[in-house]
C-alpha cells in the first residue's frame, strides 16, 4: 500500500519531467554536449599541429630525426624552410605552431663533441599549446637520442626520459571524463531536485500534499527517484561515449564505478533537498545550485586546476567539495584501474557527507513545511 | 443537535514573542458550513494549519474528526481534505491524472479511483476534457475541479482556504452550490473567505481579530447584534478594533 502511494507519486513526477520536453532534452543531452565540447573543442591535447623544419645539416643524423618527428601523430610537417629569415614569415601567417631548426654541424657535433643542439621555436601566443608541443618534441628527440646510444659504449648525450604515467599520450579525456561525470551528476541531481521541490512550494501544491497522509520523508524520496533514474542514464551515456568515442577505457571494475557514481548521485540529491529547504522560488533554487555547486565543482574537483597546486586555504576548502572526492575515485577506478581498497577512504568521506546532509535535509524538510 | 467534528478549547500558537492565535475556542458540527473570517494577519491561516495537523499548537486543546491535534495528526490527515488559496492542481497533468494522483495518495483503490473519475467528470460536465491538461481549463472550472479533488476521498471535513479568489461571481455561485452539495452529503466545510457576501452563505461564521475570536454566530444574528445592514459592516466594525499590523 505504501509502495503504491509512492509509485503514484513517482508517476506524477515522471509526467512533470516528460511533459517538459525541453528540460528533459537538456538533462539527457547535457552529458553528450559536455563530452563533445571537452573532448573535441576545449581539449588541450594536440594533434597534427603544423610545423616547419629548417634542416641546415641534411645529414645522416638529422634526416632520421626529422622523419621521427614528422611521423608522430602530434605533428604534421607542413614544409621545409631554407633560411632563418623565412621562419618568422611562416609564423606570422599562422601556418605553423612550431619550427625545428637543426644547425649545419649537427652530426659533426654529435659525433665529435657528443653534444648537439636542436632549436625548437614555438608560437607562445598560446602558451599551453606551445608548452605541450615542445614537450612532445623534446620527448621525441630524447627517444631518438636513446636509439642512437644503443650500440655506443660512450653515450652521445645525457639521456632524459619523459614518462607520462597513466596517460602516456597526454590525453585530455583522462582528466575531463571524470570531471564531466561529477559535474553532470551534481547538476542534474542537486539542481533539478531542488527546483522540482521548490516548484511545488511556489505552486501551492506542496501544502496540499503535506495535508495528505503522505509522509514528508516519502515525498522527498518520491521526488528524487526520477532524477536518480535520469542520472543513471547519464552515467551510462558518459561511460559509453568515453569508451567508444574518446577511447578512454574503463580500467577498473565497472560495478564499482557505477556503485560509486550512485553514491555520489545520492549525495547530490541530498544537497538538492537541502537547497530546496532554504529557498522559496525556483529561480533562487537554480542560482543557489549554480553558485554553490557548479563553480566549486568546476574549480575544486581537480578537473581543471590541480588541487595540490592551490594555496593551502583553498586546498582545505576543496575538501568539503564532494566532487573532489568523487573525481579522485573515478580517476582511480576508471583510469588507473584501482580497486575498492584504493578508494575506500574517499568512499567513506562521500558516504559520511551524504548521511549528514540527508539527515539535516529530511529533518529540515519536516520543520520548514509543517 | 448533531455530533461535533471540530472542537477547539483555548487553542494557542505562539511564535517567538508573538501570539498568532490567542486561546480560541469553538465547535463545528457535522455537515455544517463554518465560515472562518478575519483580516490578513488575524491568525486564520495559523489556526487552520493547527487544525490540519500541519503545525503543533503551543497550548490548548483541539480535536478534529475525533482525533487529537497533538498526537494523532496522521489520523487527522487521513480524514480531512484541503484546498489552498493557491491553485492546488498540477497544471501540466491532465484532469484524469490529477484525480488519479490525489486518489492515489489518499490510498483509494484502483477501482474506486476509476469510479471517482467517471463520477467527477460527469458532475463537472468535463467528460470530453478528461485527457486535456488542467492548464487549458478556464479558472472557474479549475477551481471546481480542485474542490472535487479535495473531497475525492470523502473526508469528514474539508478545509477551504479562500477557495474563490479571483473567480467571477457566476462561477462563485456555482462553486457554493458544490459546497452545499458536499455539506448535504455530511461533509463538514471549514472555509475562510474575503468575500462577505460569501460569509452570508455559511451556516455560522467566526470573526478573528488579532488572534482572538471576536464574534461567532449565524450571519443573521451577527448582523442584528451589531445593528448592521450586512456582514460586510459587521466585519468592518470588528476589524477596526485590530491593533496588530499585518
Amino acid at each position: 500500500m505504501i509502495m503504491k502511494q509512492l509509485l503514484v507519486f513517482v508517476r506524477k513526477e515522471w509526467y512533470h519531467i516528460w511533459r517538459d520536453r525541453r528540460t528533459l532534452l537538456i538533462l539527457i543531452g547535457m552529458p553528450i554536449i559536455q563530452i563533445v565540447l571537452y573532448g573535441f573543442a576545449l581539449t588541450n591535447e594536440v594533434k597534427n599541429s603544423n610545423i616547419a623544419v629548417l634542416d641546415a645539416a641534411q645529414d645522416a643524423s638529422s634526416i632520421p630525426l626529422v622523419q621521427e618527428i614528422a611521423a608522430s601523430r602530434y605533428f604534421h610537417l607542413l614544409r621545409y624552410i631554407h633560411s632563418p629569415r623565412d621562419i618568422e614569415g611562416v609564423f606570422r601567417k599562422g601556418k605553423i605552431r612550431m619550427a625545428i631548426v637543426i644547425p649545419r654541424d649537427f652530426r659533426n657535433d654529435l659525433l665529435h663533441t657528443n653534444h648537439a643542439q636542436v632549436q625548437l621555436i614555438a608560437d607562445a601566443s598560446d602558451p599551453n599549446t606551445a608548452n605541450t608541443l615542445t614537450n612532445y618534441a623534446v620527448a621525441i628527440i630524447n627517444t631518438y637520442q636513446s636509439s642512437l646510444n644503443v650500440d655506443q659504449s660512450l653515450p652521445y648525450s645525457i639521456h632524459t626520459q619523459l614518462r607520462m604515467l597513466y596517460n602516456p599520450e597526454l590525453k585530455g579525456a583522462y582528466n575531463f571524463v571524470p570531471g564531466v561525470m561529477a559535474m553532470v551528476l551534481m547538476l542534474v541531481c542537486a539542481m533539478m531536485t531542488s527546483i522540482s521541490i521548490v516548484k511545488e512550494k511556489e505552486m501551492g501544491t506542496m501544502e496540499v500534499i503535506l495535508v495528505s497522509p503522505l509522509k514528508p520523508f516519502r515525498i522527498v524520496i518520491a521526488k528524487t527517484i526520477p532524477y536518480l533514474l535520469i542520472s543513471f542514464v547519464n552515467i551510462v551515456t558518459i561511460l559509453l561515449l568515453s569508451v567508444y568515442a574518446l577511447d578512454v577505457p574503463i580500467a577498473g571494475s565497472l560495478v564499482l564505478l557505477v556503485a560509486e557514481s550512485l553514491l555520489f548521485t545520492g549525495l547530490s540529491l541530498s544537497i538538492g533537498i537541502l537547497i530546496s529547504n532554504s529557498t522559496r522560488s525556483q529561480q533562487t533554487a537554480m542560482f543557489t545550485s549554480m553558485m554553490s555547486l557548479f563553480l566549486p565543482t568546476l574549480i575544486f574537483s581537480g578537473f581543471l586546476f590541480p588541487v595540490e597546486n592551490m594555496p593551502v586555504p583553498l586546498q582545505v576548502i576543496a575538501n568539503v567539495v564532494p566532487a573532489k572526492w568523487y573525481f579522485i575515485i573515478v580517476k582511480d577506478v576508471m583510469i588507473k584501474g584501482a580497486g575498492f581498497e584504493a578508494v575506500w577512504k574517499e568512499t567513506l568521506v562521500l558516504a559520511g557527507m551524504m548521511t549528514v546532509l540527508l539527515g539535516i535535509s529530511i529533518r529540515n524538510f519536516k520543520i520548514r513545511l509543517t | 443537535m448533531s455530533e461535533t467534528v471540530i472542537s477547539a478549547k483555548a487553542l494557542t500558537k505562539r511564535f517567538a514573542g508573538f501570539t498568532a492565535v490567542d486561546a480560541i475556542s469553538f465547535d463545528v458540527r457535522k455537515g455544517e458550513i463554518f465560515g472562518f473570517l478575519g483580516a490578513n494577519g488575524a491568525g486564520k491561516t495559523t489556526a487552520m494549519r493547527m487544525l490540519c495537523g500541519l503545525s503543533l499548537p503551543s497550548s490548548g486543546e483541539a480535536r478534529v474528526a475525533g482525533y487529537d491535534v497533538y498526537r494523532q495528526t496522521e489520523l487527522i490527515k487521513r480524514n480531512i481534505g484541503y484546498m489552498s488559496q493557491k491553485f492546488s492542481l498540477y497544471e501540466d497533468l491532465t484532469v484524469k491524472e490529477n484525480i488519479e494522483f490525489y486518489g492515489g495518495i489518499y490510498r483509494l483503490s484502483d477501482a474506486r479511483i476509476r469510479e471517482k473519475i467517471r463520477e467527477l467528470l460527469e458532475q463537472l460536465q468535463l467528460g470530453d476534457q478528461a485527457n486535456s491538461l488542467v492548464r487549458s481549463l478556464p479558472l472557474g472550472w479549475k477551481q471546481k475541479l480542485a474542490f472535487s479533488i479535495a473531497i475525492v476521498h470523502d473526508p469528514a471535513i474539508v478545509f477551504l482556504d479562500e477557495p474563490t479568489g479571483g473567480v467571477d461571481p457566476i462561477m462563485r455561485k456555482e462553486f457554493w452550490g458544490m459546497i452545499y452539495a458536499a455539506a448535504d452529503r455530511g461533509i463538514t466545510v471549514f472555509v475562510t473567505t474575503h468575500y462577505m457576501d460569501e460569509a452570508e452563505y455559511c451556516h455560522r461564521v467566526s470573526i478573528m481579530v488579532d488572534g482572538r475570536i471576536e464574534a461567532l454566530d449565524d450571519p443573521g444574528t451577527l448582523i442584528r447584534q451589531h445593528g448592521a445592514a450586512s456582514m460586510d459592516e459587521v466585519f468592518l466594525q470588528l476589524a477596526r478594533k485590530a491593533t496588530r499590523k499585518e
